[in-house]
């Protein structure tokens, strides 16, 4: 009996019972083919052709995904709604006595809510003149208004921050204008651009040989994606824990034996806006999970 | 590194006969002890071994776990609701530490 029950919960750790115990229980139905399709504002895209990950994600994924309680992000994002509430620091000042609540739509004192957050990021940084993604925007905050070190990139707190913002923009459609030439970002934009179709690394591929040429196809076991940002940060079963988005960059180079650049890296922040700019109009799907 | 509070999934309030789920999640690196380090050294064995459900001081379910179990062990169960009380959850892991969490469920 009791190697009866090991096997089941070693089963169960694997995702396989998972998901037949909960499709029925989630909010989004695993069969919603429109879920992951880009919808754009008044349900109008201009960008219709673009899916995220989650459309080719098997029902197991997808039920992992769909479910809070699965979800393996959300320890992160109760690690992270402590820290949010928490006035232990030099600035004796804490992200809910700007902002309110995480879920809170007014913005408390600053008048900025986190809802919307996850959907408009990267956005234009006056101080520096470059974009400024999710991560360092928290990283920002944290210097100049609790006068801490700022939390590294891929630890614990800051997966956990990231997806506890991104969260709240949760199927809100992803905005960016990037692509014209009058926005802050359009340079940013434009090297983001440069930068996704310039091959590079000794197997000599640009990010769209796979990722638009290939999009859907089989890559030994895996299919293509359209390598959309939208979910992010993801829990990656490759990982077995949240990575963020440049972590999936470096891990992309990596595999074309190209060098990589460091987390938070301005190749990175160019392409990140690039990407939210490719994505528009997907809905945000973090804390995301897939293979 | 900071410490990630399991997660357990009761229902507040149940109907007598009630088969209700009952859900957990605990983030755990469950090291197996086959991997080895850079320098070809083997990484110690540091999985969670046990998990122990209590409700009102009696076991309802146990479980004890090898190996196989991937990172961050979900477990799931249905227990059939027949008295209000609460739940007691235990995990233990390689070098005795455990971790506990509690949650109440009303049965009317």
């Amino acid at each position: 009996m009791k190697k009866l029950i090991t096997t089941a919960i070693a089963l169960m750790s694997a995702g396989l019972l998972v998901a037949a115990c909960s499709a029925g229980d989630s909010n989004m139905s695993a069969g919603d083919s429109n879920m992951s399709k880009s919808t754009g504002e008044n349900g109008i895209s201009d960008n219709p052709d673009a899916w995220s990950g989650y459309q080719t994600a098997r029902e197991g994924v997808r039920a992992m995904n769909d479910d809070d309680f699965e979800n393996p992000v959300m320890p992160y994002v109760d690690l992270a709604a402590n820290i949010y509430d928490s006035r232990d620091n030099k600035g004796n000042i804490s992200c809910a006595d700007c902002h309110g609540a995480p879920e809170d739509e007014t913005g408390g004192r600053s008048g900025i809510p986190m809802k919307g957050v996850g959907a408009s990021y990267p956005r234009f940084n006056a101080d520096t003149g470059k974009p400024i993604n999710v991560e360092l925007q928290i990283n920002k905050c944290r210097e100049e208004r609790q006068v801490e070190k700022g939390f590294k990139y891929e630890s614990d707190e800051m997966l956990g921050m990231t997806a506890l913002v991104n969260y709240q923009s949760r199927g809100m459609p992803v905005v960016s204008t990037a692509a014209n030439p009058d926005d802050e970002l359009h340079s940013a934009w434009q090297t983001g651009k440069d930068f996704y179709y310039q091959r590079r690394g000794q197997l000599d591929m640009g990010c769209n040989n796979c990722h638009e040429d290939n999009a859907e196809n089989i890559i030994r076991a895996e299919t293509l994606s359209q390598g959309q940002s939208n979910g992010f940060p993801t829990y990656r079963f490759k990982w077995q824990k949240p990575g963020s988005l440049h972590r999936r960059f470096r891990g992309c180079n990596k595999n074309i034996r190209a060098a990589n650049f460091n987390y938070g890296s301005d190749e990175y922040l160019n392409l990140e806006t690039y990407l939210a700019w490719r994505g528009r109009g997907l809905p945000v799907e973090a804390p995301a999970v897939r293979k | 590194m900071a410490v990630k509070p399991p997660r357990v999934k009761v229902p507040k309030k149940a109907t007598k006969g009630d088969l209700v789920n009952i859900k957990t999640l605990i983030s755990h690196k469950m090291e197996t002890g086959n991997r080895k380090d850079k320098k070809g050294e083997k990484i110690p064995r540091l999985i969670l071994n046990k998990f122990e459900v209590k409700f009102n001081g009696a076991e309802v379910f146990s479980a004890d776990i090898y190996t196989a179990v991937s990172a961050n062990p979900y477990i799931a169960f249905f227990h059939k609701a027949e008295a209000s009380g609460t739940f007691n959850f235990t995990w233990t892991d390689d070098k005795g530490k455990s971790v506990a969490i509690s949650a109440d469920m009303a049965v009317s």
